[in-house]
C-alpha cells in the first residue's frame, strides 16, 4: 500500500469520500443511451455555477443602495479589472440558465422522467424552477434600471390582487409604501444568500433522489431488470467516466455558443438585457412598454389574458401549480413518448411549441391579434394538462422493448 | 463656447417630457474602429453637449486611453470642468438648477447609446426644426415637445418642417433625379407629407454636418459600452481556444466509449 492509499484509507474511515464517490459516480450505473436531450441536467448544473461564481465576485464590487446601485453596475463595467466580463457572464448566465432548464424540463415530458418512481425529482425539479424564478426576478432589480424598478412594481403590485390583505401585503414585501432602497436592500439579502441557499440544497436533494432510484433513458425502460453475475444492470454503464467524458463534448459546445453570445452579442437584442433597463430608476417616469425578460413570458402572457387582476394572477398560479401534479396527470402505461400513441406525440410537440409562443407573447404589447394569440396559447396550454389523463389513459401504446435500444 | 451655455441659461424654459412615437430612424454605421470619428465625435460632444449633460460613469482618462488623445491634450482642449484627469466626467450644473431652467434636469448620456440605439441619437441630431410654438423655437421630429435647444444650430443652420421637393426616382434613360412636391403624397396619418429642410445655412454643409453628427454618435456608442472591441477581440481567443479544446475532448470521449455498444 503506498502513501497515497494509505491517506485515502485514513480519510475513509473518519469521512466516506471513497464510498460516496463510487455511489454517485464511479458505480452509478447510468443507461447507456442517453441522447442529445440528457446533457441539458449537466448544462443547468454548470450555469448554477456560473451564476453563484460570478455572483459572488460581482457582489464584492456591487452596492446594494437606491442611490448607488445603478452606478456600481456601471463602475463593474468599467473601472473593474474584466468586471463587464463577469457581468455578462451573470446577467447573459441567467437567460442560459433558463433556457437549459427549460430544455430539461422538456427531455422530462418526452420520456416520461416524472412518472413513477421518479415523482419527487419532479417535484425538486419544480421547486427548483420555482425558486429560480424567484430568484432571477430579484437579481433584476438589483441593478436598479428603469425596467428593474417597473418589473418589480409590475410583480410585486400581482400580490395586491388577493383579497383583503392584498394591499398590507404588497407593503410587507415593499418594506415601504414605493419600490426603495429598502426594497432592493431586502432583495439583495435574498438574492445573495437566501435563495442561493435554497436553492442548492433542492438541487442536492433532486440529485440524491435521482441516484436512488437511478436515471430513465429515451426508451422509458427500466436498466434494472437484466443485471449480470455481480448486479450490475446490463444497459448501464458507470457514470465516472463514461458520461464525465461524454458530458464533457458536451460542455465545451454549450460553452462554444455561451460564450459566443457574451461577447459577441451579451444584450441579445434587448432579450437578454432590456435597453429600457440601461436608464436609472425613476419613480416618475413610466417606461412605454414594461416587459418581462424573456423566460418570464409564457406566465405573463397568461397573466395579461385575464381582464381581472385577480383572475389573472390565479390562473397565472394555477399554470405553475399543474406542473406540480404532472406524475399524476399523465396515466400511461409507458413513460417513453417513443412507446405513446400519436396522440400523445403530437400534442407534446404542439404543448411546446405553444409555450414558445407564450414566452415571446409576454415580451410583446398585449393588443390586437397579440391577445388572441394569447387566448389561444393559454388554452392549449391548460388543455394540454387537462386532456392528458383521458389520452394518457385511453390511447393505445406501442409495445415497450425489454432492453434499451440505443 | 461658455457664451452658448450662458444663452441656454438665460432662455426662459418650460419643458415636456416626451418620447417619440414611430418615427422613421436613418441608418447609422457605428465604426468603433475609427480613432478619428470618435475624436471628432468627442471633441464635439464636450463643446457642444457637455454643458448640460453629464456621462458621470465614464472617467476622462479612460476616454483618452480608449481614443488615443494624449492626457495633456485631452485636459487643454476637451476637459472644461475644474476636475482632475482621473475623475468622472460630471458637470458642474446641479441637478435641482437645470430641473428649474428646463423642467427637467438634462439626462445623464453615457448610456444613451445602449438605452435608445445609434440610428436614434443619429437621427434625432438631425431632426430639429424651426417651431414658434417651443420655448426654444425649436422642435424634434424623432421626440416631439422635447424641451433642450437646438445648440448644433449654428452647425447645421436653421432647418424647418414642410413642402418641399423630394427625389422620389431617377429617370430611366438620363439617370436624372426626379423630384416631386413632397405634400403630393400624404404620411401614414393622411396628413400632406411635410418634410425637414434647410432654409438657412450653417458653417457645415449637409453632408458636413451629417458626418459631425455620426461622430457624435460614435462616440456615444462607445461611450454606452467603452470596452466593446476588448470584448470581441478576447470573445474570438476564447471560441479559438473553446473549438482546440474540443478535438482532444472529442477523442477521449470517443476513446472511452469505443467498447460500449
Amino acid at each position: 500500500m503506498n502513501k497515497l492509499q494509505a491517506f485515502m484509507g485514513w480519510i475513509d474511515h473518519r469521512l466516506p469520500v471513497t464510498a460516496t464517490f463510487e455511489k454517485h459516480m464511479s458505480k452509478y450505473y447510468a443507461p447507456k443511451n442517453l441522447n442529445f436531450w440528457y446533457f441539458f441536467g449537466v448544462f443547468s448544473f454548470l450555469m448554477l455555477a456560473n451564476q453563484i461564481l460570478t455572483g459572488v465576485w460581482l457582489t464584492m464590487s456591487f452596492t446594494p443602495s437606491a442611490e448607488q446601485a445603478f452606478a456600481s453596475v456601471e463602475y463593474i463595467m468599467r473601472d473593474v479589472e474584466l468586471g463587464w466580463l463577469i457581468r455578462y457572464m451573470h446577467s447573459t448566465g441567467a437567460s442560459f440558465f433558463f433556457l437549459v432548464v427549460y430544455m430539461h424540463m422538456f427531455r422530462g415530458l418526452m420520456y416520461g422522467s416524472y412518472q413513477k418512481p421518479r415523482e419527487l425529482i419532479w417535484i425538486f425539479g419544480m421547486f427548483i424552477y420555482l425558486m429560480l424564478m424567484a430568484e432571477a426576478f430579484m437579481g433584476y432589480v438589483l441593478p436598479w434600471g428603469q425596467m428593474s424598478y417597473w418589473g418589480a412594481q409590475v410583480i410585486i403590485s400581482l400580490f395586491g390582487a388577493i383579497p383583503v390583505v392584498g394591499d398590507d401585503l404588497v407593503t410587507w414585501i415593499k418594506g415601504d409604501f414605493l419600490i426603495s432602497g429598502i426594497t432592493l436592500n431586502r432583495f439583495f439579502a435574498l438574492h445573495v444568500i437566501a435563495l442561493p441557499l435554497v436553492i442548492v440544497a433542492l438541487v442536492f436533494m433532486h440529485i440524491v433522489a435521482l441516484h436512488e432510484v437511478g436515471s430513465n433513458n429515451p426508451d422509458g425502460v427500466d436498466i434494472k431488470k437484466y443485471k449480470d453475475e455481480e448486479g450490475r444492470p446490463l444497459d448501464g454503464i458507470p457514470f465516472h467516466p463514461y458520461y464525465t467524458v461524454h458530458d464533457l463534448v458536451g460542455i465545451v459546445v454549450f460553452l462554444f455558443v455561451f460564450c459566443f453570445v457574451i461577447f459577441f452579442w451579451p444584450e441579445g437584442n434587448g432579450y437578454f438585457l432590456e435597453h429600457a433597463n440601461f436608464e436609472q430608476a425613476n419613480g416618475l417616469k413610466t417606461p412605454e412598454h414594461i416587459a418581462p425578460v424573456w423566460y418570464f413570458g409564457a406566465f405573463y402572457t397568461i397573466l395579461r389574458v385575464v381582464p381581472d387582476k385577480l383572475g389573472g394572477v390565479i390562473l397565472m398560479g394555477a399554470a405553475i401549480a399543474i406542473l406540480f401534479v404532472l406524475p399524476w396527470l399523465d396515466r400511461s402505461p409507458v413513460k417513453s413518448w417513443r412507446y405513446k400513441g400519436w396522440i400523445s406525440r403530437i400534442n407534446l410537440v404542439v404543448f411546446g411549441l405553444f409555450f414558445i409562443l407564450l414566452t415571446w407573447l409576454g415580451t410583446q404589447p398585449a393588443s390586437g391579434i397579440y391577445k388572441t394569440l394569447g387566448m389561444i396559447g393559454t388554452v392549449v396550454y391548460f388543455g394540454w394538462f387537462i386532456t392528458l389523463p383521458f389520452i394518457s389513459a385511453k390511447e393505445k401504446t406501442k409495445p415497450v422493448p425489454e432492453r434499451v435500444t440505443g | 463656447m461658455k457664451s452658448l451655455i450662458a444663452v441656454i441659461f438665460a432662455l426662459l424654459p418650460s419643458f415636456v417630457l416626451a418620447a417619440g412615437g414611430n418615427v422613421h430612424l436613418d441608418d447609422m454605421k457605428v465604426d468603433l474602429e475609427d480613432k478619428a470619428s470618435l475624436q471628432r465625435g468627442a471633441q464635439l460632444f464636450t463643446n457642444y453637449c457637455m454643458g448640460c449633460h453629464s456621462t458621470k460613469f465614464a472617467r476622462y482618462n479612460r476616454v483618452a486611453r480608449d481614443l488615443g488623445i494624449p492626457e495633456d491634450l485631452m485636459m487643454e482642449n476637451l476637459v472644461f470642468a475644474e476636475t482632475k484627469i482621473g475623475n468622472l466626467m460630471e458637470i458642474a450644473m446641479r441637478p435641482e438648477d437645470s430641473k428649474q431652467w428646463f423642467g427637467a434636469t438634462p439626462p445623464d448620456l453615457t448610456l444613451v447609446a445602449r438605452v435608445r440605439g445609434a440610428d436614434w441619437v443619429y437621427t434625432y441630431l438631425r431632426s430639429f426644426y424651426a417651431d414658434e410654438t417651443r420655448p426654444y423655437g425649436v422642435n424634434n421630429a424623432v421626440f416631439k415637445d422635447v424641451g433642450m435647444p437646438h445648440v448644433l444650430e449654428g452647425l447645421q443652420g436653421k432647418q424647418v418642417k414642410g413642402c418641399a421637393p423630394v427625389v422620389i426616382g431617377f429617370d430611366p434613360l438620363t439617370g436624372q433625379e426626379l423630384k416631386e412636391d413632397s405634400c403630393a403624397r400624404t404620411n401614414h396619418e393622411g396628413h400632406p407629407n411635410e418634410v425637414l429642410y434647410l432654409e438657412e445655412e450653417g458653417q457645415l454643409n449637409a453632408a458636413e454636418y451629417d458626418k459631425a453628427v455620426a461622430d457624435i454618435t460614435n462616440f456615444l456608442v462607445y461611450m454606452g459600452e467603452p470596452m466593446a472591441l476588448d470584448r470581441k477581440e478576447i470573445g474570438f481567443w476564447v471560441l479559438l481556444f473553446l473549438a482546440i479544446l474540443f478535438v482532444p475532448v472529442y477523442y477521449l470521449n470517443r476513446e472511452f466509449w469505443r467498447g460500449i455498444h
